[in-house]
C-alpha cells in the first residue's frame, strides 16, 4: 500500500485533480463507446422485430381480402 | 501503351486549356493566402523569412486541395472514367497519366508564382532555392496522395470536405521535410540529406499510389 | 488451413464463433482491469521524480500500446479482405476503427493530463502526443469515409484502402515528427520514457496492456457481429435470431 489513509489516497499526492481527471475522462469515454455499441445491437434487433411485424400485418391484411 | 499515357496528358492539358479559371484559380488563392499573413502579423522581414516556408508550404498544400476536384470529377460525370477502366490499357497506368497531367496543371504553375513569394516574404536566394527544390520534389507527392483522396470521395455527394479530412493527415510528412530541408538552408547547413529523403518518398508514392488510385477508382464507380 | 478458415467466411458461422469467444475476452478483460488498476493507483509505490503523478501511465501507456495494435488489426484485416476479396475481413476495419480512436483519444487526454504537472502546460508538442494526434486524425478519416457511403459493401473497401495507405504512412509520419521535434525542441526530455521501471511498477502496468488487449478484442468482436447482423438483417438466420429473442424477452414479460 502506498498511501496512509484513504484521504491520501483520493489526494494522490498532490496530483488528485490530474490522476482521477486522466481515468475519468478515460473511463467515461470508453463506457460512451460500450453505451453505443449495445445500443446499435439493440437498434438493429428492433429494426428487424418492425419490419417482421410490418410483414405479419400486411399478410394479414392480404388474407383478410381474399376472405371478403 | 506510352502513347495513351500522351494521350491523356495531351487532352488533359487542351481541356484545362480551354477552361483556364481551372488552373488559374488554385494558384490564384495560394498567392492570396500567402499575401495575407504578412498583412495578419506584421511585415517584419525577419519574422516573416523564419515562417515563410511553413506558410508556403501550408498554402500550396490547401492550394493542391482546391485543385483536386476537378481530377476525376468531369471524367467520373461523362463516364470516361468507366471507359478508362475497360481500356486495354492497365488503369494504373492511365491513371498515373491522368496524375502528372494534374501535377503539370497545378504543381508546376505553384513553381513558377515561387519567385514572387520569395519576394514577397523576403526570402534569401539560398532559402529560395531549397523552396523550389523542395516544391519541385514535394508537389508531385501531393498530387499522388490526394489522388487516393480523390478517387475514393469521388463517388460521394458531400465529397470536398471528406477528402481535405483524409488527405491532410498523410501528407503531414511532406509539409515536415519540406520546412526542415528550407530551415537548414536558411541556416547555411546541407539540406541535400532532406531532399534525398522527399525524393525517396516520391519515388515510393510513384510506384505505389497508382494501384491504391486504381483499387479506389474500382469501389467509387461500381 | 484455408479448408478449416473457409466456413468463417460464412457471416452466420463468424456471428456464431465471435458470440463463443466474446465471454473469454470479457473474462480476461476485466478482472486484470480492476486487479491492474487497483494495484497501480493503490499498491504501486510512488514515483521518486514525479510522485504520484506517474500513475497516469497505468491507462496511458496501454491505451496508446492498443491504439497502435487496433490500426494493426484493421491493415491485416484490410489487406485479407482486399486481396482475398473477404467482406467480413472489411467489416472488421469498420468494427475496429471507432474502438482505436478512442483508445487514441485516452492516449492524447491522459497524456495531456499528465503533461500539466510535469510541463507546466496542457499540449506540448511532444513527438509522441504528436503523432498520436496525428493517429488520431487518421482513425477519423476512415470513420468518416466508412460513414459516407451508403453501401455499407463499398464502404468496408474504401476504408479498408484508406487504411492500407494509412499503414505506409504512418510510420512515414512517426518518423518525420520524431525528427522534427529533436529538430525544434533541442533537450526537452520525454517524460514518458521510462528506461528502467521497478517491477512492482511494471506488474501492474503489464496487467492493464493485456487488459486493454482483451478489451480491444471483446469490442471488436461485438461491434464485429453488429455489422454482420446489420448487413444480413433480411438473412433467415438474423430473422431467426430475433424472433427468437424477442420470444424469451415477451415470456419473461
Amino acid at each position: 500500500m502506498a498511501f496512509a489513509s484513504w484521504s491520501d489516497f483520493i489526494a494522490m499526492g498532490g496530483y488528485s485533480f490530474y490522476v482521477w481527471l486522466a481515468y475519468g475522462v478515460s473511463l467515461f469515454s470508453v463506457l460512451l463507446l460500450v453505451i453505443s455499441t449495445v445500443a446499435k445491437r439493440k437498434k438493429i434487433f428492433k429494426h428487424v422485430e418492425q419490419r417482421l411485424l410490418r410483414e405479419q400485418r400486411i399478410k394479414a391484411a392480404e388474407n383478410r381480402e381474399g376472405t371478403l | 501503351m506510352f502513347n495513351a499515357f500522351l494521350q491523356i496528358v495531351r487532352k488533359e492539358l487542351l481541356g484545362a486549356f480551354r477552361q483556364q479559371s481551372d488552373i488559374l484559380n488554385p494558384i490564384w488563392f495560394f498567392v492570396i493566402v500567402v499575401t495575407l499573413f504578412p498583412l495578419g502579423i506584421g511585415t517584419d522581414p525577419a519574422l516573416l523569412a523564419r515562417i515563410a516556408p511553413g506558410i508556403i508550404w501550408v498554402a500550396a498544400l490547401l492550394a493542391a486541395l482546391l485543385s483536386f476536384e476537378r481530377l476525376f470529377k468531369d471524367d467520373f460525370i461523362d463516364g470516361s472514367l468507366e471507359q478508362m477502366m475497360l481500356a486495354p490499357q492497365p488503369l494504373t497506368w492511365l491513371v498515373s497519366a491522368k496524375v502528372f497531367a494534374h501535377w503539370l496543371l497545378t504543381g508546376l504553375p505553384i513553381l513558377l508564382v515561387s519567385p514572387l513569394l520569395a519576394v514577397f516574404l523576403s526570402l534569401q536566394e539560398n532559402t529560395f532555392w531549397a523552396l523550389f527544390l523542395t516544391l519541385l520534389i514535394g508537389t508531385p507527392i501531393l498530387s499522388l496522395l490526394g489522388s487516393i483522396g480523390v478517387a475514393l470521395t469521388i463517388g460521394l455527394r458531400k465529397g470536398g470536405v471528406l477528402l481535405s479530412l483524409i488527405m491532410l493527415p498523410l501528407s503531414i510528412p511532406i509539409l515536415i521535410f519540406s520546412t526542415m530541408a528550407i530551415d537548414a538552408a536558411t541556416f547555411g547547413q546541407s539540406y541535400i540529406g532532406l531532399l534525398a529523403l522527399l525524393g525517396a518518398m516520391l519515388v515510393a508514392a510513384m510506384t505505389l499510389a497508382p494501384f491504391a488510385i486504381a483499387a479506389s477508382l474500382r469501389v467509387s464507380v461500381s | 488451413m484455408w479448408k478449416w478458415l473457409h466456413p468463417y467466411a460464412k457471416a452466420e458461422k463468424s456471428y456464431t464463433l465471435s458470440g463463443k469467444l466474446m465471454p473469454w475476452f470479457l473474462a480476461v478483460a476485466l478482472p486484470t482491469f480492476i486487479v491492474g488498476m487497483i494495484w497501480g493507483l493503490a499498491f504501486a509505490p510512488a514515483d521518486y521524480q514525479q510522485g504520484d503523478s506517474f500513475r497516469i501511465i497505468y491507462i496511458h501507456v496501454p491505451a496508446a500500446m492498443m491504439a497502435m495494435g487496433a490500426y494493426s488489426t484493421m491493415a491485416i484485416a484490410a489487406f485479407i479482405g482486399l486481396v482475398w476479396q473477404i467482406r467480413l475481413a472489411e467489416m472488421t476495419v469498420a468494427a475496429t476503427a471507432p474502438i482505436g480512436a478512442v483508445y487514441t483519444f485516452i492516449a492524447l487526454f491522459t497524456g495531456a493530463a499528465w503533461g500539466k504537472p510535469m510541463w507546466g502546460a496542457w499540449w506540448v508538442w511532444d513527438a509522441r502526443l504528436t503523432s498520436e494526434l496525428i493517429l488520431l486524425f487518421v482513425y477519423l478519416g476512415i470513420i468518416a469515409l466508412y460513414n459516407a457511403f451508403s453501401d455499407k459493401v463499398l464502404a468496408g473497401r474504401a476504408a479498408s484502402i484508406l487504411t492500407l495507405v494509412g499503414v505506409i504512412n504512418l510510420p512515414i509520419i512517426h518518423f518525420s515528427v520524431v525528427w522534427w521535434n529533436t529538430l525544434h525542441q533541442g533537450a526537452t526530455i520525454t517524460k514518458f520514457d521510462q528506461p528502467s521501471m521497478a517491477t512492482d511498477m511494471l506488474i501492474p502496468l503489464l496487467i492493464m496492456i493485456v487488459s486493454f488487449a482483451a478489451f480491444l478484442g471483446f469490442m471488436v468482436l461485438y461491434r464485429f457481429r453488429n455489422e454482420i447482423l446489420q448487413r444480413e438483417s433480411h438473412r433467415p438466420w438474423v430473422i431467426a435470431l430475433v424472433q427468437q429473442s424477442s420470444s424469451s424477452v415477451n415470456k419473461r414479460g
